[in-house]
């Protein structure tokens, strides 16, 4: 349960838990909730997402152990020939592009902006609801925009890992070709769609500057993906694992 | 996933952003509960016309003319797909769990409201799509709802596995992230937003059950949507994860290699825990309304709970049992055989916890009431002959026969319909305000209580006689057809049983605008959905966060001024 | 209420016991060596869990009428939240009847699946196909000739049917037959098949079943002790035709079985 291992460390800041069965979120006021009312604090919001996200990480990794599953027993199991009654195994190992290891880099890169884009955001909300008189200014955020650069990155990975396809298929290696390379073509394009997520998640954060939406917000949107972005990284490390070494 | 709403979200004001695109969790429960409707009166309608089809195979109907072979199979394909899917996982979860866990709980509303409407808008394409299989060149697929590779894998082995069946995979994907982001909510509320004093261990087991029920789906529907992935690749990009060399009619099919026996792996892996997605939320709706009606705590509540966490943690050990005869390891079919009898053991416990409370009770008989007993009833019935099918050596000659048919559509089916009929009954006052209508309600409980008995009991004889399922005729082979007559009798059965639902459908829309008025707790019971108002305001208490002081069960307390103490009121003392 | 619900309980619960205790429609009688056994075992079952099953509707029902709300002169409901003793005695006999149930019925699993047929039993191939069982038989030389997809033409029948690649010497004195004639008293290997999707093949006078699953050649035994002509049906949805894909296994006597193989033999 790589998720758990990742995520459960994700412990500042931390809440006051109130007594047994977690506190009462404090809402603003009564009534049938017309505009107005507040929304329950920062941290409060913060361990709410993190948890969503902690969840929602689980069926990701389902996806991907049943894809694992679906591999070994593939790769393992002989079918009949019927021309022969011999059992046959029709596995051809593909040899991966070595562009993959550029890629793994770029990604390994873009995990390390994302995490510095995550604390700069996150001190500016601390800033900012500790002082909650006006909005702090974008550049109290610190002059390097990590934020941008993990966009960047995270563009980069998805670019090479196409690049990487068009050089199997150049290779010979289409996804029909034999099931090791279907099962390349599977894994990266399944991580590939997750990343994708993640970057538009990235952008979504960003749209949150322009749209001057408060900072907590783009906060919350900024640490959540970012230990999603750290996931992806992970769980790529892991494919390319399996598709280099279980060949 | 990362966006995350705030959920003291504003009450809504224009019809479309309240009653189509709400985030109010009260909306959307309603609106899966609609669609679980629409879906289950669809779904009953295929089983109307196979019905007709096996008994009158020359028939010819207004609108349909005569039924083919082929066409029978696409009705019960879709007769499967729709009611697992669309009913047995969408009313009892998505409908009321969504409207009454956040209230049980004492929470304004779901974690992530916006995520809630994209998960019923979510489900609600995937209803489109599984219906536009119908209208496509070559019809909806007949591969079954369990979708057996290779049939559902080569577009060649039959009509409907055309375009057809991609849309059903298509659907089902689509089905399972609308579920996934629905599991999603189920868990951050429970784990995050419970009232002050609400601990894990005074929950009602409804919001047990709906919170176990979400676990199995989030660990469930992943695997299912990888399976859909792969066959969809099988299918439309030539790959070979399922279909092996072979032929169609003496035609190659170009595929080599692949391994049948692994979809049926994963298709079971999501399979088998779906059957307890869609049994467990009854089963904790049942033990509620047994206690409210016998006015009497639920026998063994920590029992319960653990019985619910035993049935989910077996639930995915198990799903092996519907394999045994599928050519895998018969040491394997052994190891999983003992693992079924075991998930036998939690469900005992619950039968023996249910008779538990009635006992020495005061029980009232009210139309939820009936339906929860029916639902015990109907739940030994159809449990009891699991037995049977869970070893291998039974299977042997059980495997695919009627028996089947009547063990899964009693526990799966008729039992969870029964407590999705419970609740409408329970819940209906506090979702519209009024009451529904109880001579009709009690009406339509004997009818289809007497109607379920009849159909799906003579289905146990027709298998122990060898009859097979999925069989258009029973013309053919001589012994099946020598059971013609059990055929015959089911079809009038379920004719009768089908009718008797418009009972029903009646006294649902007439209730909502001609119902008694209902007052706020007008079945003097003990949770907090019944402390608010009704219907609940927008943030469900009216700004006021509920304090809990007591367990979900406290009925006739010695001492207390009424047979029941509300979670909310000053603690009960008196302890046994 | 409470009394209506009890008649109405037992009443169902006594009709659906009776059917089943009095076999109105049952197995039919069994005519391979392991019948006996799963008969026995079937009977074993029933008793118990019929048992539980009228046990558990007796009590509904019972308690529905006994503890009914009978106004305001009724007793009021006892405060209790159980009690774990009981809780306790009845999971563990829940576990020791459900499991015992089942290691009870290991001896007959093991001798159906997990032994391979002895030395010396007749070899059927069985392949199926949308929508029809073929039966292969080796010949004198004891093997099974080659065959090949891209030669298969059901239209051709038999050999054709089944690809049956000429120029392999092991095939010219294979047996091709629709229906499945074996000898009585013997042991039969039959070797499951399929060309296209899965089927299943299902006598339930053998009481056998097995999936025929592409891309496999699952061996299985049986041994018929009781001649006769045993229908046979495709248990595995198949496809349109899946109700219609039967056949015949015909049980003979020894020699009339070696005199049926060697007069198709002759044919060829």
């Amino acid at each position: 349960m790589a998720s758990f291992s990742t995520t459960a460390t994700l412990g500042e800041p931390q809440v006051s838990r109130g007594d047994e069965g977690g506190a009462p979120p404090i809402f603003g006021g009564g009534g049938d909730g017309r505009p107005g009312r507040g929304l329950p604090d920062y941290p409060t919001r913060l361990r709410r997402a993190r948890l969503g996200l902690l969840v929602a990480l689980t069926p990701v990794l389902m996806l991907f152990v049943s894809f694992t599953s679906a591999y070994v027993v593939r790769q393992g199991l002989p079918t009949l020939d019927p021309r022969t009654n011999q059992l046959v195994r029709d596995w051809i190992p593909v040899k991966l592009p070595a562009l993959l290891l550029v890629n793994t880099v770029v990604l390994l890169l873009s995990s390390v902006g994302m995490e510095l884009a995550r604390r700069q955001t996150k001190l500016a909300a601390v800033a900012a609801t500790a002082r909650p008189a006006k909005e702090v200014p974008l550049s109290a955020e610190g002059k390097t925009p990590w934020l941008a650069m993990t966009i960047a990155l995270g563009l980069l990975f998805l670019f090479g890992q196409w690049m990487a396809w068009k050089q199997l298929a150049a290779n010979g290696f289409y996804v029909a070709t034999t099931p090791s390379s279907s099962f390349v073509y599977l894994l990266t394009g399944a991580h590939a769609v997750h990343l994708m997520g993640g970057v538009l998640a990235l952008l979504v954060a960003g749209l949150f500057v322009l749209l001057r939406r408060p900072v907590t917000t783009r906060s919350i949107v900024v640490d959540v993906t970012g230990w999603y972005w750290h996931f992806m990284a992970a769980l790529w490390v892991y494919i390319f694992a399996l598709l280099e070494l279980a060949r | 996933m990362t966006t995350h709403e705030p959920h003291a979200h504003a009450a809504p004001q224009g019809f479309l952003r309240k009653y189509i695109f709400s985030l109010d969790h009260k909306i959307i429960g309603i609106q899966y509960f609609f669609l679980a409707l629409v879906a289950v009166f669809a779904g009953m309608f295929l089983s109307l016309l196979m019905r007709i089809h096996l008994v009158w195979p020359n028939a010819s109907l207004p609108f349909f003319g005569q039924i083919k072979p082929e066409t029978y199979l696409s009705l019960l394909t879709m007769h499967g797909t729709i009611m697992v899917f669309f009913v047995l996982t969408t009313a009892p979860q998505g409908g009321f769990g969504n409207y009454f866990l956040p209230i049980q709980i004492g929470a304004p509303d779901m974690a992530f409201p916006v995520l809630n409407m994209l998960s019923f808008w979510t489900t609600f394409l995937g209803f489109l799509v599984l219906l536009a299989a119908f209208f496509v060149t070559g019809g909806a697929p007949l591969h079954g709802w369990t979708g057996y590779a290779p049939l559902s894998a080569l577009p060649s082995a039959g009509p409907g596995e055309g375009l057809g069946a991609d849309l059903w995979i298509i659907s089902i994907a689509i089905f399972c992230i609308g579920a996934l982001m629905g599991a999603l909510n189920f868990i951050t509320t429970t784990l995050d937003m419970r009232a002050k004093g609400m601990t894990l261990m005074r929950m009602p087991l409804t919001c047990w059950a709906w919170f176990i029920t979400a676990i199995l789906g989030l660990l469930a529907f992943g695997v299912l949507l990888s399976a859909g992935i792969l066959l969809l690749m099988d299918r439309n990009l030539g790959t070979s994860f399922f279909v092996p060399l072979g032929t169609v009619n003496g035609v190659l099919t170009g595929h080599k290699g692949g391994s049948p026996l692994l979809w049926q792996h994963l298709f079971w892996f999501f399979g088998h825990p779906e059957v307890y997605i869609a049994i467990l939320p009854a089963m904790g709706l049942c033990s509620q309304l047994l206690s409210v009606f016998s006015r009497k705590p639920i026998f063994g509540y920590k029992a319960m709970v653990y019985a619910i966490m035993a049935i989910g943690f077996l639930g995915f050990m198990v799903w092996g049992h519907h394999m045994f005869m599928s050519g895998m390891s018969p040491y394997s079919a052994f190891a999983f055989s003992i693992m079924t009898m075991g998930i036998g053991v939690p469900s005992a416990i619950k039968t023996f916890n249910w008779l538990g409370t009635l006992w020495r009770g005061r029980i009232r008989f009210s139309s939820p009431m009936l339906f929860a007993i029916g639902f015990v009833s109907l739940f030994v019935v159809g449990g009891i002959s699991g037995p049977f099918l869970a070893q291998p050596v039974l299977d042997i000659y059980l495997h695919e026969t009627y028996f089947v048919i009547a063990h899964f559509h009693l526990i799966m089916g008729v039992a969870s319909i029964f407590g999705i009929f419970a609740a409408t009954y329970y819940w209906f006052p506090k979702m519209f305000g009024r009451m529904m209508n109880e001579t009709l309600g009690k009406a339509h409980f004997w009818l289809t209580f007497v109607g379920a008995y009849a159909i799906f009991m003579p289905m146990h004889y027709y298998g122990m006689a060898g009859g097979l399922r999925r069989y258009s005729q029973g013309t053919e082979v001589a012994w099946i057809n020598s059971l013609a007559p059990i055929q015959k009798f089911i079809s009038i059965a379920a004719f009768v049983t089908i009718a008797s639902q418009f009972i029903f459908l009646i006294n649902l829309l007439w209730s909502m605008k001609k119902g008694e008025k209902a007052a706020d707790n007008p079945w003097e019971a003990t949770t907090l959905e019944w402390t608010t108002a009704t219907p609940p305001p927008h943030d469900n208490f009216g700004g006021v966060t509920p304090v809990v002081h007591n367990g979900p069960y406290e009925y006739s307390v010695p001492g207390a001024p009424r047979d029941f103490v509300m979670q909310t009121d000053a603690p009960v003392t008196a302890k046994h | 209420m409470g009394l209506v619900l009890l008649v109405v309980i037992w009443l169902i619960t006594l009709i659906g016991s009776y059917f089943i205790v009095a076999k109105t429609w049952w197995l039919p009688v069994g005519a391979s060596a392991a019948a006996a056994g799963i008969d026995h075992h079937f009977t074993v079952t029933y008793i118990l869990m019929g048992g539980v099953f009228i046990a558990a509707q007796l009590a509904l029902g019972w308690f529905a009428w006994k503890y009914r709300d009978r106004g305001t002169g009724s007793q009021p409901a006892q405060y209790s939240h159980g009690n774990t003793t009981l809780e306790a005695v009845w999971t563990i006999l829940t576990i020791i009847l459900f499991i015992g149930l089942n290691l009870a019925s290991k001896s007959i699993w093991a001798s159906e699946r997990f032994d391979a047929a002895k030395p010396g039993a007749v070899q059927v191939e069985v392949t199926g196909m949308q929508f029809a069982w073929y039966f292969r038989y080796a010949g004198p030389d004891g093997k099974f000739g080659a065959t090949k997809p891209e030669l298969e033409d059901a239209s051709l029948g038999g050999a054709g049917a089944l690809g049956l690649d000429s120029t392999d010497p092991a095939s010219k004195d294979d047996v091709i037959s629709g229906v499945m004639v074996v000898p009585v008293n013997r042991e039969i290997e039959v070797i499951l098949r399929s060309h296209d999707v899965i089927h299943s093949f299902f006598v339930p006078a053998m009481r056998f079943k097995q999936d025929t699953v592409p891309g496999l050649a699952i061996h299985m035994h049986f041994t018929p002790i009781q001649t006769g002509d045993f229908e046979i049906a495709c248990a595995e949805l198949c496809g349109l035709g899946h109700y219609k894909m039967h056949g015949i296994v015909k049980v003979v006597s020894e020699p009339e079985f070696n005199q049926w193989l060697a007069a198709r033999e002759a044919e060829k």
